[in-house]
């Protein structure tokens, strides 16, 4: 999957006009990925996973930080994450799966707070920048 | 066998209620052609899909995107036997149309990203978690015939 010009021009766009809303849009996407597939709780057996829950906050914080910097990067997803992708590899683990599931909550976020920024361009373009991310995150596992 | 409680019933049906078929079924078929576009190739004779704006201008997209959504009202009706529901067409797109089952799981996360758009913050959580069960189950029923 490789991102042409125009994609990288519109995940920049999108993130752009996110911009500080970014935060936000993290934690939400969390909560609604373990709202809509409660197996990707097992992963955070360690947190208060109730609403409003600060640990949920403050993750999404550090979740929306690394789109936000690979947006910044996108000439080198693979540079600018390699210290998460690491530590995906060697401590989290996180099954590849779930990389997808929190993309589509993702998505869903920028479609419910920003419905006219997510035009099927954008849509497909972030789709494939969410895809490289996670891509990126689990390309050490093995 | 699934369960639906009370609260997921009505989550469905009261979201549906204020759904355009043909709107959202055309959105959501023209989005499946444009975020995800080796699925065109079901399409062939359906003209021009050279870009996302000869995608969503398609008549023959908008058409069948709406007798796709048609179908999904079915499922919505009866939602206690989703097996029976699409058991023909899920012969149909076994032995005559040759569709990948993945395809129907891409079109069911396209679904939910046009409600959401759509319904903005009235689609909550909540609303997600029933609605991605619900497509989950319609893919699920839709490839059940497969062999």
């Amino acid at each position: 999957m490789v991102l042409s010009a125009g994609d990288k021009a519109n995940v920049k766009a999108a993130f752009g006009k996110i911009g500080g809303q970014a935060e936000e849009y993290g934690a939400e996407a969390l909560e609604r990925m373990f709202a809509t597939y409660p197996q990707t709780k097992t992963y955070f057996p360690h947190f208060d996973l109730g609403k409003g829950s600060a640990q949920v906050k403050g993750h999404g914080k550090k979740v929306a930080a690394a789109l936000v910097e690979a947006a910044n990067h996108i000439d080198d997803i693979a540079g600018a994450l390699s210290k998460l992708s690491d530590l995906h590899a060697q401590k989290l683990r996180v099954d590849p799966v779930n990389f997808k599931l929190l993309g589509q909550c993702f998505l869903v976020v920028v479609a419910c707070h920003n419905p006219s920024l997510l035009t099927p361009e954008v849509h497909a373009s972030l789709d494939k920048f969410l895809c490289a991310v996670g891509t990126v995150l689990t390309a050490k596992y093995r | 066998m699934v369960h639906w409680t009370a609260e997921e019933k009505q989550l469905i049906t009261g979201l549906w209620g204020r759904v355009s078929v043909e709107e959202c079924g055309a959105e959501a078929l023209a989005r499946l052609l444009i975020v995800y576009p080796w699925t065109q190739r079901f399409f062939d004779n359906f003209g021009n899909l050279s870009s996302p704006t000869a995608i969503l201008g398609n008549p023959k997209v908008r058409a069948h995107g709406k007798k796709v959504l048609t179908s999904f009202g079915e499922a919505i009706k009866n939602l206690d036997n989703l097996k029976g529901t699409y058991s023909k067409l899920s012969e149909l797109h076994c032995d005559k149309l040759h569709v990948d089952p993945e395809n129907f799981r891409l079109l069911g996360d396209i679904l939910i990203i046009v409600l959401a758009a759509h319904f903005t913050k009235d689609f909550t959580p909540a609303c997600q978690a029933v609605w991605q069960k619900l497509v989950g189950l319609v893919a699920h029923a839709l490839a059940r015939k497969y062999h």
